[in-house]
This record gives structure tokens, sequence and C-alpha cells, in this order.
């Protein structure tokens, strides 16, 4: 769910990109009933598009990720797209052969419409009064951007965490339009303890003094000490407590002061990374996307059978967990495994051994590349 | 389920492959019906499941722990399962499957009891091949040598090995007596030749065919 860029643009990068922006009139209602009467999209796209318009991917983010998936808008750049270890050419995700697509959810920050995107009939962003969305509500606006770009059938649908359920999603909604799914990291709904996470950020949040009932616009101003705060609690439940614990230790800044500054490595590593954040992304859209996590639950609506929901689906499924994920354990990966193979669907499924935490879907581990790379190897356009 | 016979195959085919492979998978393709849904069980590399899909037109999935037989058998198409089978088939549905395998596996096996257990309440017919301890090669060298066995087929060393659970055919004959599991069909091999004289002296790959009885 953090960005991380651990290649630089040279061999295998996409190279120099530009985002685009895909304009749709038409009314969209939402699963909450809420309607949007026209909506914008912020997209990317690396390769091309083949003449039978087969080999397109649609890259799903999590949490605080966006349409810039890969390659960089300019050279000098710090970092690149936030999956860029994956996509380029003859990267896992080869963009001599795929037509890669990376766009920012709907309640994003980044382009999409979203709270903070203005509302033009008052001429004010939108606020508090931007809808709930959901991730039933983002597969269908995708599913608008590939009409848009006149694209029928999906070679693959590929996300970690949020961005898989995502991709579980386009095979419920849309069996005929999606030839594979890659799951990583995910899970078919959030446990109890998932949801209290996000409760506990988002109240950090609202209960800024600067949030304003959503409608900090207004008052020039953003959250800033709430969204800090549930960025490092995100942080804490990313990593697992051994990678912490290699990364920082107990080490010190410096020498114990007895006072309630930056005293451990920790601290200062939590601190920075809430503070980056906070300069950056939208408080209500955070909020929006923890929401969409809370309610995704595809087997509600079957007494809460994950098999029975799961027996339109056509797609074949590569699932993947990470041994040391415990936000998004390899036990929640298993419940979606089953009920596909209840279903008797195509599935491979494979327990990686890392030491990152949740986060390992976005490093670029040997083995989970080579898992990757054969899969889309044999995924045919 | 469908009723294996090799009149059902391109026999051209199949006997060109079996030639290519080995004399127990010829054996258990005999035992795994046409079309029908198979679960093997420490599937390595995926050999065998490869092996009965394009004979047998099976459908179904092999489940492996290790990684580099992992990614083996998703590169050569098979559908794979990771996971450590000494916790069981939890993520599998009674009697979901035509034929669940364990291909010499079962002395590695530390709950040997459950696994066997598991195969039958999943599978509707069970294969379960395993080195025969009994064979005479391995009583001559505890015999004459005192030594435990090392063998091509047992290459390892009493403190490396990871055979946990060696065990005769006599053994095994006596274990599903125990366990009110119905022996369907047994075929001892040595050396890819079927054994029916002193199975249990002469024979070293125990094949059994096994159901609830």
């Amino acid at each position: 769910m953090s960005e991380i860029s651990t290649n630089s643009v040279g061999f295998g990068s996409v190279g120099i990109v530009s985002a685009q922006t895909a304009h749709f009139d038409a009314p969209l209602t939402l699963k909450s009933g809420a309607v949007l009467p026209s909506f914008d999209l912020m997209y990317e796209t690396y390769g091309t598009l083949n003449a039978a318009k087969s080999n397109a991917v649609i890259v799903c983010h999590a949490l605080s990720g966006n349409h810039h998936v890969a390659g960089k808008y300019h050279e000098s750049d710090k970092s690149a797209g936030w999956w860029d270890n994956l996509i380029g050419p003859n990267k896992p995700l080869d963009t001599n052969k795929f037509f890669v697509i990376g766009l920012n959810n709907l309640g994003g920050c980044h382009g999409s419409s979203g709270p903070s995107s203005v509302n033009a009939d008052t001429g004010k962003p939108f606020g508090a009064a931007f809808p709930i969305v959901t991730v039933d509500d983002w597969v269908n606006s995708q599913a608008l951007l590939l009409d848009y770009l006149g694209i029928e059938t999906l070679a693959a649908v590929i996300g970690g965490s949020l961005g898989g359920m995502q991709a579980l999603q386009w095979t419920l909604a849309y069996p005929t339009r999606i030839k594979h799914a890659l799951v990583i990291a995910s899970a078919p709904n959030l446990t109890a303890q998932n949801i209290a996470f996000n409760e506990v950020a988002r109240q950090a949040i609202m209960t800024d003094p600067e949030f304003y009932a959503g409608d900090y616009y207004s008052h020039n101003t953003v959250p800033r000490r709430g969204l800090r705060i549930a960025r490092m609690l995100g942080h804490i439940t990313y990593l697992s407590d051994d990678a912490m614990g290699a990364k920082f230790g107990r080490k010190l800044k410096d020498e114990i002061k007895y006072s309630f500054d930056v005293e451990f490595e920790m601290e200062s590593y939590l601190r920075y990374q809430g503070d980056k954040f906070a300069g950056e992304f939208d408080a209500n859209t955070y909020l929006r996307m923890t929401r969409a996590l809370d309610y995704y639950d595809p087997a509600l609506d079957f007494g809460g059978d994950l098999s029975a929901a799961l027996s339109k689906v056509k797609a074949e499924f590569l699932v993947l967990s990470f041994t040391s994920d415990w936000r998004f354990s390899p036990a929640r990966s298993r419940e979606i495994v089953k009920a596909l193979l209840d279903n008797e669907l195509t599935v491979s499924y494979a327990e990686v051994t890392a030491a990152h935490g949740h986060d390992a879907f976005l490093m670029p581990d040997a083995h989970y590349h080579s898992i990757l790379r054969s899969y889309f190897s044999q995924v045919e356009v | 389920m469908t009723n294996t016979t090799q009149n059902n195959v391109n026999s051209t085919n199949k006997i060109n492959l079996i030639t290519k492979y080995r004399q127990d998978f010829a054996i258990i393709a005999g035992w795994v019906g046409f079309g029908s849904k198979v679960l093997d069980l420490g599937c390595g590399d995926g050999t065998l499941l490869q092996f009965l899909r394009s004979s047998l037109d099976t459908k179904g999935y092999g489940v492996e722990k290790d990684d580099a037989n992992w990614l083996a058998c998703m590169q050569n198409g098979t559908n794979v399962i990771q996971m450590d089978l000494e916790a069981g088939l939890s993520g599998f549905e009674d009697q979901s499957f035509d034929t669940v395998i364990l291909s010499q596996t079962l002395q590695a096996m530390h709950n040997t009891e459950e696994i066997v257990q598991e195969m039958l309440r999943v599978g509707r017919e069970v294969i379960v091949t395993f080195p025969n301890f009994g064979y005479w090669r391995n009583r001559i060298q505890i015999a004459s040598g005192g030594h435990m066995p090392v063998s091509k087929d047992l290459p390892f060393q009493w403190f490396d090995t990871p055979n946990v659970h060696l065990c005769t055919i006599n053994d095994f004959d006596q274990f599903c007596k125990n366990h009110n599991i119905s022996v369907i069909e047994r075929k001892v091999i040595t050396e890819g030749n079927e054994v029916s004289f002193m199975p249990n002296l002469m024979g070293n790959l125990a094949m059994y065919r096994l159901k609830v009885s």
C-alpha cells in the first residue's frame, strides 16, 4: 500500500509517460444508490494495444495508489511509478506483449473525480458531498474506461491488497470480459481486526479539528495531523514485526534524552512517512478508500457462501499471498482459493516466503517475480 | 465418474507417452478414469499430472510445498496449490475428486494416518505408492551389513532421510485392514516390471488403489 520505487528509469523501463483523462457524461449509479451525473478517470497506458485488442491488462491500485504505475513523467523525477519493478519491456508484466492500463479510482485524489475535485454545480470541491464509492463501483467504472478505449475483453487484471479485491470483483461482475485474474495479498472481505484498523485511521482524520466535517477545502486547510496518524498506523500494519525489527530494531537517533522527541529510528520513520503522506494525499479520499475495503464482501448476498458467489466466474486465477503478511494473511487468500476449487476453476496458488509483511507485494522478490513472469508468459493474447 | 479403459484413449499417443515416462505412471493411468478429476498430493514438478492430462484428458490440481517444484508445475501448465500436506486437506471438499494420488510421499509424512483419512474423505478413490521396505535388497543390507538400507529408491542416510515412516507391503496391508480401508487393487513392481511372486520380498515399489470400506 505504500509507494515503493526500486527501479529507476533505464533498461526495462517504459520510459517517459504521461497521464490522460477520460471524461464520462452518462450518469453512473453507485452501489449506495447515489448517482454521479458525470465523472473523470485519470489513466496511463504502457505498451501497444494489438490489432485484435486482446492484450489489455488493468492494474488496480490499493489504498494509496494511483494511475502512475510505471515509468516517469520527467527524467528528473526522483521515483518511477509505484509498480515500476513489475511493468516494462522484458519485465514480468512485459509491455512488449501487453497493453497495460493503470487508472486512478473514483473517489481518488490524483485526477479522477473525487472529494477534492471541483463540483461543476457549485464551483467548489465536492468535499463531504462526494458519495461513498465501493469496489463494485470502481470495477464498473473501469469497464466504462475499457468501453471508452474500445476494448471488449481483458487479457488480465492484476492487483494487490485492495487491488486484488478489484481483480476478484472483475471476474464476478464481468465474467466474459476477463480471461485472467491475479489476486495478490488480498482477501474476500476484511476481518474485524482489519475494519478496526480502518476505523482508528478514520477517527484520527475525522476528529482532527481541521477536518470541518470533510469540507476543510473551503477553510483553506487540511486535517494533516489526522491523516498523518492514519498513515503511521497503516505503515505499522503493512510491515511484519520481523521486518521492523531488522530495519529499525531499538536503534536510537542519538543518546537517550528522556523526552517525547524522536528518540528511536522507528519513530523517525513513522513520522517521516506520516508527514510525507499528509502533504500529498487527500483525507476524504483516504476515508473513502478504507470504507471501500470495509464494505467489500461478495459473499454477503449468498449467505456468506463465497463458493456460491463465485459460481458464474469463468476467469483463470493466480492467487498469491506472503508468509509474513498479517494484515491480509495467507489464510484469507486460501479462502478465495477454496471457493475457486469448489467451482472447479483453473487456479494456482502460492504462499511466497517473504519477510516484508503486506508490503511484500510491491517488492521485487526474485521468486515472486518469477511466478508473475511465468504466469504472464502463459497468458494468451 | 467416467470409467477408464485404455481403449478410450488414442492408444499410439498413450503408449508413446508411457514409454517416455515410467511404469508406475502407466499403472496409475490404468486406475484413473478418462476425463476424471484428479488431485496429486506432493506432485513434484507436475510430471504425473501432465502425463495423465495428455493421456487421459484429466483435469485437476497438484499440491506442492517446494517453491522450485511449484514454479515448474505452473510453467508446464499444471494448476498447483502451495500447501503443506501435514496440515491436512482442509481446502478441499468431501468427495470432490474422482482420484486422489499420493505418489512415493507417504513414507515422508509425519501424520500418516491423517493424510490417508483425508485422501479418502476428499477422493472417491485413492492411489498410494511407496517404496517397499520389505524388498530383499533392503533386508540384505540390514541382515548382512547391519546398516540401514541405502539404494536408488532410498538414497538417504539414516540421519538425513526425510523418510520417517517406511513400511513394508505387509505393514500397509495391515494398516488398511485396521483402518477399514478396502484395497481395490494392489500392484507391486521392481525395475519397471510387475511382481506377483512373493511381492513383499521381491517388490520394490508398492502401489495401492483404495477406497473406503
